[in-house]
Protein backbone atom coordinates (compact mmCIF):
# COMPACT_ATOMS: atom_id res chain seq x y z
CA UNK A 1 0.00 0.00 0.00
CA UNK A 2 1.57 3.18 -1.35
CA UNK A 3 0.51 6.36 0.19
CA UNK A 4 -1.63 7.32 -2.58
CA UNK A 5 -3.75 4.41 -1.80
CA UNK A 6 -4.43 5.98 1.70
CA UNK A 7 -5.01 8.86 0.49
CA UNK A 8 -7.59 7.79 -1.73
CA UNK A 9 -8.87 5.85 1.03
CA UNK A 10 -9.09 8.28 3.65
CA UNK A 11 -11.29 10.85 0.55
CA UNK A 12 -13.54 8.15 0.44
CA UNK A 13 -14.16 7.84 4.43
CA UNK A 14 -14.61 11.77 3.66
CA UNK A 15 -17.45 10.90 1.32
CA UNK A 16 -19.24 7.96 3.20
CA UNK A 17 -20.44 8.14 6.48
CA UNK A 18 -18.78 4.47 7.95
CA UNK A 19 -19.42 5.03 11.41
CA UNK A 20 -23.09 6.35 11.40
CA UNK A 21 -23.59 3.06 9.52
CA UNK A 22 -21.67 1.10 12.44
CA UNK A 23 -24.18 3.05 14.53
CA UNK A 24 -27.17 1.85 12.80
CA UNK A 25 -26.48 -1.72 13.46
CA UNK A 26 -25.57 -0.95 17.20
CA UNK A 27 -29.02 0.34 17.35
CA UNK A 28 -30.52 -2.58 16.06
CA UNK A 29 -28.41 -4.85 17.85
CA UNK A 30 -29.53 -2.95 21.12
CA UNK A 31 -33.35 -2.95 20.44
CA UNK A 32 -33.40 -6.59 19.18
CA UNK A 33 -31.54 -7.89 21.59
CA UNK A 34 -33.88 -6.03 24.68
CA UNK A 35 -36.61 -7.67 22.86
CA UNK A 36 -35.08 -10.99 22.07
CA UNK A 37 -34.20 -11.21 25.69
CA UNK A 38 -37.97 -10.59 27.17
CA UNK A 39 -38.91 -12.67 24.38
CA UNK A 40 -36.52 -15.67 25.05
CA UNK A 41 -37.41 -15.62 28.51
CA UNK A 42 -40.98 -16.08 28.09
CA UNK A 43 -40.25 -18.63 25.75
CA UNK A 44 -37.40 -21.11 27.98
CA UNK A 45 -40.15 -20.43 31.21
CA UNK A 46 -42.92 -22.07 28.90
CA UNK A 47 -40.13 -25.03 28.02
CA UNK A 48 -39.66 -25.23 31.20
CA UNK A 49 -43.39 -25.27 32.59
CA UNK A 50 -45.31 -28.06 33.61
CA UNK A 51 -48.09 -27.20 31.54
CA UNK A 52 -47.40 -29.70 28.28
CA UNK A 53 -49.71 -27.78 25.59
CA UNK A 54 -47.16 -24.09 27.09
CA UNK A 55 -44.24 -26.39 26.41
CA UNK A 56 -45.55 -28.05 22.99
CA UNK A 57 -45.67 -24.41 21.82
CA UNK A 58 -41.96 -23.18 23.12
CA UNK A 59 -40.66 -26.08 21.66
CA UNK A 60 -43.02 -25.50 18.14
CA UNK A 61 -41.31 -22.03 18.07
CA UNK A 62 -37.71 -22.44 18.62
CA UNK A 63 -37.94 -25.06 16.10
CA UNK A 64 -39.49 -22.78 13.58
CA UNK A 65 -37.89 -19.59 13.74
CA UNK A 66 -34.47 -21.34 14.20
CA UNK A 67 -34.82 -22.95 11.50
CA UNK A 68 -35.71 -20.65 9.13
CA UNK A 69 -32.95 -18.27 7.66
CA UNK A 70 -33.15 -14.60 9.06
CA UNK A 71 -32.64 -13.54 5.17
CA UNK A 72 -36.53 -15.17 4.97
CA UNK A 73 -37.77 -13.63 8.40
CA UNK A 74 -36.60 -10.10 7.14
CA UNK A 75 -37.61 -9.88 3.43
CA UNK A 76 -40.90 -11.69 5.48
CA UNK A 77 -41.48 -8.31 7.56
CA UNK A 78 -40.85 -6.04 4.61
CA UNK A 79 -42.67 -7.50 1.50
CA UNK A 80 -45.04 -9.70 3.74
CA UNK A 81 -45.79 -7.37 6.40
CA UNK A 82 -45.20 -4.25 5.39
CA UNK A 83 -45.66 -4.84 1.49
CA UNK A 84 -48.16 -7.34 1.03
CA UNK A 85 -50.45 -6.82 4.03
CA UNK A 86 -50.02 -3.34 5.12
CA UNK A 87 -48.24 -3.58 8.81
CA UNK A 88 -46.35 -0.41 9.64
CA UNK A 89 -44.49 0.13 12.67
CA UNK A 90 -43.96 3.95 12.52
CA UNK A 91 -45.93 6.32 10.53
CA UNK A 92 -41.80 7.53 9.22
CA UNK A 93 -41.11 5.68 6.23
CA UNK A 94 -37.30 5.02 6.91
CA UNK A 95 -38.14 4.18 11.03
CA UNK A 96 -40.64 2.04 9.94
CA UNK A 97 -38.14 -0.14 8.06
CA UNK A 98 -35.66 0.11 10.71
CA UNK A 99 -38.40 -0.83 13.16
CA UNK A 100 -39.49 -4.02 10.88
CA UNK A 101 -35.62 -5.03 10.84
CA UNK A 102 -35.66 -4.88 14.39
CA UNK A 103 -38.96 -7.00 15.34
CA UNK A 104 -37.59 -9.83 12.49
CA UNK A 105 -34.26 -10.07 14.48
CA UNK A 106 -35.80 -10.78 17.84
CA UNK A 107 -38.19 -12.94 16.53
CA UNK A 108 -35.50 -14.89 15.44
CA UNK A 109 -32.72 -14.66 18.15
CA UNK A 110 -35.43 -14.82 20.67
CA UNK A 111 -35.21 -18.99 19.87
CA UNK A 112 -31.49 -18.92 20.84
CA UNK A 113 -31.91 -16.73 23.47
CA UNK A 114 -34.53 -19.56 24.87
CA UNK A 115 -31.53 -22.07 24.25
CA UNK A 116 -28.72 -20.40 25.94
CA UNK A 117 -30.92 -19.35 29.02
CA UNK A 118 -32.56 -23.49 29.14
CA UNK A 119 -29.22 -24.05 28.86
CA UNK A 120 -28.46 -21.82 32.10
CA UNK A 121 -31.76 -23.92 33.78
CA UNK A 122 -29.62 -27.26 33.48
CA UNK A 123 -26.52 -25.79 35.33
CA UNK A 124 -29.44 -25.29 38.49
CA UNK A 125 -29.45 -28.48 40.45
CA UNK A 126 -32.24 -30.49 40.76
CA UNK A 127 -32.22 -29.78 44.46
CA UNK A 128 -32.92 -26.19 43.81
CA UNK A 129 -36.51 -27.07 42.38
CA UNK A 130 -37.24 -29.89 44.58
CA UNK A 131 -36.49 -27.79 48.09
CA UNK A 132 -38.66 -24.71 46.14
CA UNK A 133 -41.97 -27.05 46.23
CA UNK A 134 -40.90 -28.25 49.45
CA UNK A 135 -40.97 -24.78 50.86
CA UNK A 136 -44.59 -24.59 48.84
CA UNK A 137 -43.67 -22.56 45.82
CA UNK A 138 -46.07 -22.78 43.13
CA UNK A 139 -44.19 -22.97 39.70
CA UNK A 140 -44.41 -19.33 38.95
CA UNK A 141 -42.36 -18.57 42.24
CA UNK A 142 -40.05 -20.74 42.18
CA UNK A 143 -39.30 -19.55 38.52
CA UNK A 144 -39.26 -16.23 39.46
CA UNK A 145 -37.52 -16.47 42.82
CA UNK A 146 -35.30 -19.66 42.88
CA UNK A 147 -34.46 -20.85 39.17
CA UNK A 148 -34.52 -17.93 36.54
CA UNK A 149 -31.68 -15.91 38.95
CA UNK A 150 -29.74 -18.59 38.51
CA UNK A 151 -30.22 -19.75 35.50
CA UNK A 152 -29.37 -16.43 34.01
CA UNK A 153 -26.11 -16.37 35.53
CA UNK A 154 -25.21 -19.82 34.87
CA UNK A 155 -26.35 -18.50 30.95
CA UNK A 156 -24.03 -15.39 30.33
CA UNK A 157 -21.53 -16.75 28.35
CA UNK A 158 -24.09 -18.65 26.08
CA UNK A 159 -26.11 -15.45 26.19
CA UNK A 160 -22.87 -13.43 24.77
CA UNK A 161 -22.60 -15.61 22.15
CA UNK A 162 -26.22 -15.18 20.96
CA UNK A 163 -25.52 -11.22 21.61
CA UNK A 164 -22.15 -11.23 19.46
CA UNK A 165 -24.38 -13.18 16.38
CA UNK A 166 -26.90 -10.64 16.66
CA UNK A 167 -24.46 -8.17 16.09
CA UNK A 168 -23.22 -9.84 12.86
CA UNK A 169 -26.39 -10.76 11.95
CA UNK A 170 -28.05 -7.26 11.75
CA UNK A 171 -25.92 -6.59 8.56
CA UNK A 172 -28.74 -8.67 7.01
CA UNK A 173 -31.36 -5.94 7.96
CA UNK A 174 -29.91 -4.67 4.63
CA UNK A 175 -32.52 -7.13 2.76
CA UNK A 176 -34.66 -5.40 4.83
CA UNK A 177 -34.53 -1.49 3.44
CA UNK A 178 -32.41 -0.57 6.09
CA UNK A 179 -29.43 1.73 5.30
CA UNK A 180 -26.54 -0.23 7.25
CA UNK A 181 -22.59 -1.63 6.67
CA UNK A 182 -23.00 -4.41 4.70
CA UNK A 183 -25.09 -1.94 1.92
CA UNK A 184 -22.64 1.08 2.48
CA UNK A 185 -20.00 -1.26 1.76
CA UNK A 186 -21.18 -2.92 -1.29
CA UNK A 187 -21.78 0.28 -2.43
CA UNK A 188 -18.25 1.69 -1.62
CA UNK A 189 -16.53 -1.49 -3.61
CA UNK A 190 -19.25 -0.54 -6.49
CA UNK A 191 -18.50 2.86 -7.11
CA UNK A 192 -14.56 2.68 -5.62
CA UNK A 193 -12.98 -0.51 -6.96
CA UNK A 194 -9.34 0.93 -6.87
CA UNK A 195 -9.76 0.59 -3.06
CA UNK A 196 -11.37 -2.68 -2.72
CA UNK A 197 -9.35 -4.11 0.00
CA UNK A 198 -9.16 -1.17 1.79
CA UNK A 199 -13.09 -0.52 2.08
CA UNK A 200 -13.17 -4.39 2.90
CA UNK A 201 -9.92 -4.08 5.98
CA UNK A 202 -11.86 -0.58 7.57
CA UNK A 203 -15.45 -2.43 7.74
CA UNK A 204 -13.63 -6.09 9.21
CA UNK A 205 -11.70 -3.82 11.91
CA UNK A 206 -15.09 -1.86 12.58
CA UNK A 207 -16.32 -5.15 13.27
CA UNK A 208 -13.42 -6.38 15.21
CA UNK A 209 -13.57 -3.19 17.43
CA UNK A 210 -17.64 -3.82 18.07
CA UNK A 211 -17.56 -8.06 19.04
CA UNK A 212 -14.66 -8.21 20.70
CA UNK A 213 -15.31 -5.86 23.97
CA UNK A 214 -18.58 -7.68 23.97
CA UNK A 215 -16.64 -11.45 23.99
CA UNK A 216 -14.33 -9.85 26.56
CA UNK A 217 -17.12 -8.07 28.66
CA UNK A 218 -19.00 -11.79 28.72
CA UNK A 219 -16.36 -13.83 29.33
CA UNK A 220 -15.66 -11.33 32.50
CA UNK A 221 -19.11 -11.02 33.61
CA UNK A 222 -19.73 -14.92 33.32
CA UNK A 223 -16.65 -15.61 35.54
CA UNK A 224 -17.98 -12.81 37.74
CA UNK A 225 -21.40 -13.83 38.41
CA UNK A 226 -21.24 -18.00 38.23
CA UNK A 227 -22.75 -19.51 40.78
CA UNK A 228 -20.35 -21.30 43.66
CA UNK A 229 -21.26 -24.63 43.82
CA UNK B 1 -23.18 -41.81 22.93
CA UNK B 2 -21.86 -38.63 24.38
CA UNK B 3 -19.20 -38.59 21.91
CA UNK B 4 -21.95 -38.31 18.77
CA UNK B 5 -24.44 -36.11 20.63
CA UNK B 6 -21.02 -33.72 20.50
CA UNK B 7 -20.10 -34.45 17.17
CA UNK B 8 -24.20 -33.59 16.05
CA UNK B 9 -24.40 -30.12 18.48
CA UNK B 10 -20.84 -29.48 16.64
CA UNK B 11 -22.12 -30.47 13.14
CA UNK B 12 -25.26 -27.88 14.17
CA UNK B 13 -23.01 -25.04 15.17
CA UNK B 14 -21.22 -24.89 12.14
CA UNK B 15 -24.31 -24.96 10.08
CA UNK B 16 -25.24 -21.80 11.58
CA UNK B 17 -22.21 -19.98 11.40
CA UNK B 18 -22.00 -20.51 8.03
CA UNK B 19 -26.17 -19.49 7.64
CA UNK B 20 -24.85 -16.60 9.57
CA UNK B 21 -21.95 -16.23 7.08
CA UNK B 22 -24.27 -16.21 4.29
CA UNK B 23 -26.87 -14.14 4.90
CA UNK B 24 -24.27 -11.61 5.97
CA UNK B 25 -23.28 -10.71 2.30
CA UNK B 26 -26.92 -11.03 0.96
CA UNK B 27 -25.95 -13.56 -1.94
CA UNK B 28 -23.86 -15.84 -0.41
CA UNK B 29 -24.65 -18.78 -2.33
CA UNK B 30 -24.24 -17.31 -5.96
CA UNK B 31 -20.36 -17.05 -5.26
CA UNK B 32 -19.27 -20.63 -5.46
CA UNK B 33 -20.84 -20.75 -8.83
CA UNK B 34 -18.50 -18.10 -9.98
CA UNK B 35 -15.23 -19.25 -8.84
CA UNK B 36 -16.04 -22.93 -9.85
CA UNK B 37 -16.49 -22.76 -13.10
CA UNK B 38 -13.38 -20.10 -12.81
CA UNK B 39 -10.84 -22.75 -12.25
CA UNK B 40 -12.88 -25.10 -14.20
CA UNK B 41 -11.36 -22.82 -17.56
CA UNK B 42 -8.37 -22.08 -15.78
CA UNK B 43 -5.39 -23.25 -18.40
CA UNK B 44 -7.55 -23.99 -21.07
CA UNK B 45 -7.56 -21.55 -23.67
CA UNK B 46 -9.70 -22.95 -26.24
CA UNK B 47 -12.56 -21.28 -23.82
CA UNK B 48 -13.76 -17.65 -23.40
CA UNK B 49 -15.03 -17.23 -20.47
CA UNK B 50 -17.24 -14.18 -19.90
CA UNK B 51 -18.89 -12.75 -17.29
CA UNK B 52 -22.89 -11.67 -17.42
CA UNK B 53 -25.22 -11.01 -15.02
CA UNK B 54 -27.21 -14.12 -14.06
CA UNK B 55 -30.21 -12.13 -12.24
CA UNK B 56 -31.44 -9.03 -15.03
CA UNK B 57 -34.20 -10.50 -17.49
CA UNK B 58 -33.71 -8.61 -20.45
CA UNK B 59 -29.71 -8.10 -20.32
CA UNK B 60 -28.11 -10.78 -18.73
CA UNK B 61 -29.96 -13.96 -17.46
CA UNK B 62 -30.09 -17.61 -16.29
CA UNK B 63 -32.91 -19.56 -17.45
CA UNK B 64 -31.87 -22.92 -16.97
CA UNK B 65 -29.06 -24.01 -18.66
CA UNK B 66 -29.89 -21.34 -20.87
CA UNK B 67 -28.49 -17.67 -20.76
CA UNK B 68 -30.50 -15.25 -22.65
CA UNK B 69 -30.26 -11.33 -22.31
CA UNK B 70 -29.35 -8.36 -24.76
CA UNK B 71 -25.83 -8.36 -22.79
CA UNK B 72 -25.21 -11.95 -23.39
CA UNK B 73 -26.53 -11.81 -27.13
CA UNK B 74 -23.77 -8.56 -27.60
CA UNK B 75 -21.36 -11.00 -25.70
CA UNK B 76 -22.15 -14.08 -28.07
CA UNK B 77 -21.76 -11.66 -31.16
CA UNK B 78 -18.29 -10.43 -30.05
CA UNK B 79 -17.05 -13.70 -29.30
CA UNK B 80 -17.67 -15.40 -32.52
CA UNK B 81 -16.04 -12.18 -33.95
CA UNK B 82 -12.93 -13.09 -32.20
CA UNK B 83 -13.05 -16.52 -33.50
CA UNK B 84 -15.04 -18.35 -30.33
CA UNK B 85 -17.79 -20.65 -31.49
CA UNK B 86 -20.82 -20.34 -28.80
CA UNK B 87 -19.77 -23.76 -26.71
CA UNK B 88 -15.99 -21.92 -26.57
CA UNK B 89 -17.87 -19.88 -24.11
CA UNK B 90 -17.88 -19.99 -20.60
CA UNK B 91 -20.59 -17.75 -18.97
CA UNK B 92 -19.45 -16.48 -15.52
CA UNK B 93 -21.82 -14.64 -13.01
CA UNK B 94 -20.05 -11.18 -12.94
CA UNK B 95 -22.63 -9.60 -9.75
CA UNK B 96 -22.21 -5.53 -9.87
CA UNK B 97 -20.01 -5.42 -6.77
CA UNK B 98 -17.39 -8.10 -7.77
CA UNK B 99 -17.23 -6.93 -11.91
CA UNK B 100 -13.29 -5.31 -11.23
CA UNK B 101 -12.02 -8.04 -8.98
CA UNK B 102 -12.75 -10.58 -11.09
CA UNK B 103 -11.11 -9.09 -14.30
CA UNK B 104 -8.19 -8.12 -11.85
CA UNK B 105 -7.81 -11.58 -10.42
CA UNK B 106 -8.09 -13.04 -14.10
CA UNK B 107 -11.16 -14.74 -13.53
CA UNK B 108 -13.03 -13.66 -16.26
CA UNK B 109 -11.07 -12.28 -19.72
CA UNK B 110 -14.10 -10.10 -20.53
CA UNK B 111 -17.36 -8.86 -18.53
CA UNK B 112 -20.60 -7.76 -20.61
CA UNK B 113 -23.00 -6.98 -17.31
CA UNK B 114 -24.31 -3.42 -17.55
CA UNK B 115 -21.09 -2.17 -16.39
CA UNK B 116 -20.87 1.55 -16.55
CA UNK B 117 -17.49 3.50 -17.82
CA UNK B 118 -16.06 5.34 -15.41
CA UNK B 119 -12.79 7.41 -14.58
CA UNK B 120 -12.42 5.48 -11.02
CA UNK B 121 -12.92 1.58 -12.94
CA UNK B 122 -10.17 2.99 -15.77
CA UNK B 123 -7.70 2.96 -13.26
CA UNK B 124 -8.11 -0.75 -12.16
CA UNK B 125 -9.21 -1.81 -15.59
CA UNK B 126 -10.15 -1.14 -18.89
CA UNK B 127 -13.09 -0.62 -20.69
CA UNK B 128 -13.84 -1.52 -24.92
CA UNK B 129 -16.63 0.35 -26.08
CA UNK B 130 -19.49 1.67 -25.48
CA UNK B 131 -22.13 -0.54 -27.03
CA UNK B 132 -25.09 1.16 -25.63
CA UNK B 133 -26.00 4.17 -23.95
CA UNK B 134 -28.35 3.85 -21.01
CA UNK B 135 -30.06 6.40 -18.59
CA UNK B 136 -31.24 6.49 -15.38
CA UNK B 137 -35.31 5.83 -15.29
CA UNK B 138 -38.01 4.98 -13.75
CA UNK B 139 -40.91 1.96 -13.63
CA UNK B 140 -44.01 2.56 -13.11
CA UNK B 141 -47.54 0.27 -12.96
CA UNK B 142 -48.98 0.62 -16.69
CA UNK B 143 -51.80 2.95 -15.69
CA UNK B 144 -50.12 5.38 -13.52
CA UNK B 145 -49.82 8.50 -15.77
CA UNK B 146 -49.20 10.92 -12.44
CA UNK B 147 -45.36 10.29 -12.50
CA UNK B 148 -43.56 11.71 -16.23
CA UNK B 149 -40.28 12.08 -14.50
CA UNK B 150 -37.96 12.04 -11.43
CA UNK B 151 -39.79 15.48 -9.88
CA UNK B 152 -42.97 13.84 -9.39
CA UNK B 153 -41.83 11.74 -6.78
CA UNK B 154 -42.21 13.85 -4.11
CA UNK B 155 -43.93 11.96 -1.16
CA UNK B 156 -43.99 8.64 -3.14
CA UNK B 157 -42.30 5.68 -2.42
CA UNK B 158 -39.42 4.71 -4.61
CA UNK B 159 -37.56 0.99 -4.81
CA UNK B 160 -33.96 0.53 -5.82
CA UNK B 161 -31.23 -2.28 -5.10
CA UNK B 162 -29.52 -1.87 -1.84
CA UNK B 163 -26.33 -0.19 -2.21
CA UNK B 164 -27.01 1.75 -5.45
CA UNK B 165 -26.78 5.54 -5.98
CA UNK B 166 -29.39 5.66 -8.19
CA UNK B 167 -32.34 6.16 -5.53
CA UNK B 168 -29.93 8.58 -3.61
CA UNK B 169 -29.63 11.26 -6.79
CA UNK B 170 -33.21 11.18 -6.88
CA UNK B 171 -33.82 12.16 -3.20
CA UNK B 172 -30.51 14.45 -3.17
CA UNK B 173 -31.25 16.51 -6.71
CA UNK B 174 -35.05 15.98 -7.88
CA UNK B 175 -37.90 15.21 -5.25
CA UNK B 176 -36.26 15.68 -1.24
CA UNK B 177 -39.26 14.21 -0.36
CA UNK B 178 -38.86 10.89 -1.89
CA UNK B 179 -39.36 7.16 0.15
CA UNK B 180 -36.82 5.17 -0.63
CA UNK B 181 -37.55 1.60 -0.27
CA UNK B 182 -33.78 -0.35 -0.64
CA UNK B 183 -33.97 -4.10 -1.86
CA UNK B 184 -31.90 -7.29 -2.99
CA UNK B 185 -32.55 -7.13 -5.89
CA UNK B 186 -34.79 -5.32 -9.03
CA UNK B 187 -37.28 -8.68 -9.03
CA UNK B 188 -38.09 -7.64 -5.34
CA UNK B 189 -38.29 -4.24 -6.37
CA UNK B 190 -40.85 -5.26 -9.19
CA UNK B 191 -42.97 -7.11 -6.62
CA UNK B 192 -43.44 -4.45 -4.55
CA UNK B 193 -44.42 -1.99 -7.34
CA UNK B 194 -46.99 -4.67 -8.88
CA UNK B 195 -48.54 -4.78 -5.18
CA UNK B 196 -48.41 -1.11 -4.63
CA UNK B 197 -46.42 -0.73 -1.82
CA UNK B 198 -43.61 1.17 -4.08
CA UNK B 199 -44.48 3.89 -6.64
CA UNK B 200 -42.12 3.44 -8.90
CA UNK B 201 -38.69 1.55 -9.58
CA UNK B 202 -35.53 3.33 -10.53
CA UNK B 203 -32.24 2.27 -12.41
CA UNK B 204 -31.05 2.27 -16.44
CA UNK B 205 -33.61 2.40 -18.44
CA UNK B 206 -33.06 -1.06 -20.58
CA UNK B 207 -32.72 -2.89 -16.89
CA UNK B 208 -36.55 -1.21 -16.64
CA UNK B 209 -37.07 -2.51 -19.88
CA UNK B 210 -35.62 -5.63 -19.44
CA UNK B 211 -37.82 -6.22 -16.21
CA UNK B 212 -40.84 -4.87 -17.71
CA UNK B 213 -40.45 -7.17 -20.65
CA UNK B 214 -40.96 -10.36 -19.20
CA UNK B 215 -44.29 -12.43 -19.40
CA UNK B 216 -45.02 -12.18 -15.45
CA UNK B 217 -45.18 -8.57 -15.68
CA UNK B 218 -46.39 -7.36 -19.24
CA UNK B 219 -48.67 -4.79 -19.31
CA UNK B 220 -48.71 -4.39 -15.59
CA UNK B 221 -45.49 -2.10 -15.56
CA UNK B 222 -44.21 0.18 -18.10
CA UNK B 223 -41.22 2.44 -18.45
CA UNK B 224 -41.56 6.37 -18.45
CA UNK B 225 -38.95 6.70 -21.05
CA UNK B 226 -37.79 9.96 -19.71
CA UNK B 227 -34.07 9.07 -19.39
CA UNK B 228 -32.02 11.84 -16.94
CA UNK B 229 -28.29 10.53 -16.90
CA UNK B 230 -25.70 9.19 -18.94
CA UNK B 231 -24.64 5.34 -18.40
CA UNK B 232 -22.11 4.24 -21.27
CA UNK B 233 -22.16 0.73 -21.06
CA UNK B 234 -18.57 -0.34 -21.99
CA UNK B 235 -16.77 -4.51 -22.09
CA UNK B 236 -15.07 -4.92 -19.53
CA UNK B 237 -11.49 -5.92 -19.68
CA UNK B 238 -8.10 -6.61 -17.60
CA UNK B 239 -6.23 -3.42 -17.39
CA UNK B 240 -4.52 -2.92 -20.85
CA UNK B 241 -5.70 -5.88 -22.28
CA UNK B 242 -4.68 -6.68 -25.88
CA UNK B 243 -8.03 -7.55 -27.17
CA UNK B 244 -9.57 -4.32 -26.46
CA UNK B 245 -9.01 -3.14 -30.59
CA UNK B 246 -10.51 -6.17 -31.74
CA UNK B 247 -13.40 -5.96 -29.30
CA UNK B 248 -14.05 -2.28 -30.71
CA UNK B 249 -14.24 -3.36 -33.68
CA UNK B 250 -16.78 -6.58 -33.28
CA UNK B 251 -18.94 -3.83 -31.75
CA UNK B 252 -18.41 -1.28 -34.56
CA UNK B 253 -19.31 -4.06 -36.97
CA UNK B 254 -22.45 -5.36 -34.80
CA UNK B 255 -24.01 -1.80 -35.16
CA UNK B 256 -23.31 -1.31 -39.41
CA UNK B 257 -24.59 -4.96 -39.91
CA UNK B 258 -27.96 -4.19 -37.97
CA UNK B 259 -27.41 -7.12 -35.36
CA UNK B 260 -27.51 -4.27 -32.82
CA UNK B 261 -31.07 -3.04 -33.18
CA UNK B 262 -32.07 -6.70 -33.70
CA UNK B 263 -30.43 -7.70 -30.81
CA UNK B 264 -32.32 -5.05 -28.97
CA UNK B 265 -35.62 -5.66 -30.06
CA UNK B 266 -35.09 -9.29 -29.27
CA UNK B 267 -34.77 -8.90 -25.89
CA UNK B 268 -36.53 -5.53 -24.59
CA UNK B 269 -38.77 -4.81 -27.36
CA UNK B 270 -41.82 -6.30 -25.79
CA UNK B 271 -41.99 -3.79 -23.49
CA UNK B 272 -42.47 -0.79 -25.98
CA UNK B 273 -39.21 0.68 -24.78
CA UNK B 274 -36.97 2.55 -27.91
CA UNK B 275 -33.41 3.45 -26.55
CA UNK B 276 -32.36 7.07 -26.32
CA UNK B 277 -32.16 7.70 -30.32
CA UNK B 278 -29.77 11.00 -30.07
CA UNK B 279 -27.24 8.69 -28.33
CA UNK B 280 -28.30 5.02 -29.53
CA UNK B 281 -26.24 3.42 -31.05
CA UNK B 282 -23.06 4.49 -29.88
CA UNK B 283 -19.82 5.37 -31.57
CA UNK B 284 -17.14 2.93 -29.67
CA UNK B 285 -13.89 5.24 -27.99
CA UNK B 286 -10.69 4.25 -29.70
CA UNK B 287 -8.42 1.86 -26.99
CA UNK B 288 -6.41 3.38 -25.13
Amino acid sequence: MDEGYLARLGTLLEQYDVPAAFWVNIQLTFWAGLLALALGTVLAVMRISPVASLRALGAGYVTVLRNTPLTIILVFCTLGLWGQLGVTLSSDFTSNFFRLAVLGLAVYHAAFVCEALRSGVNTVPVGQAEAARALGLRFSQSARLVILPQAFRGAVAPLGNVLIALIKNSTVAAVASVAETSGLMRQMIEFRPDVVLGIFLVFALGYVVVVVPVGLATTALSRRLAVAR
Amino acid sequence: MRARRLAVAMAAAATLTLAGCSGGDGGGGTEPAASGSAVAGEGSSETLRIGIKFDQPGLGYQDGSEYTGFDVDVARYVAEALGYSEDQIEWVQAPSAQRENLLQTGQVDMIFATYSITDTRKEVISFAGPYFVAGQDLLVAADDDSITGPEDLEGKNLCSVTGSTSAQRIKDEYATGTNLLEQPGYAECVTALTSGAVDAVTTDDIILAGLAAQPANEGQVKVVGNPFSEENYGVGLPLDSDRCEAVTEAITAMIEDGSWEQILQDNVGASGYEANADLNPPTPEACA
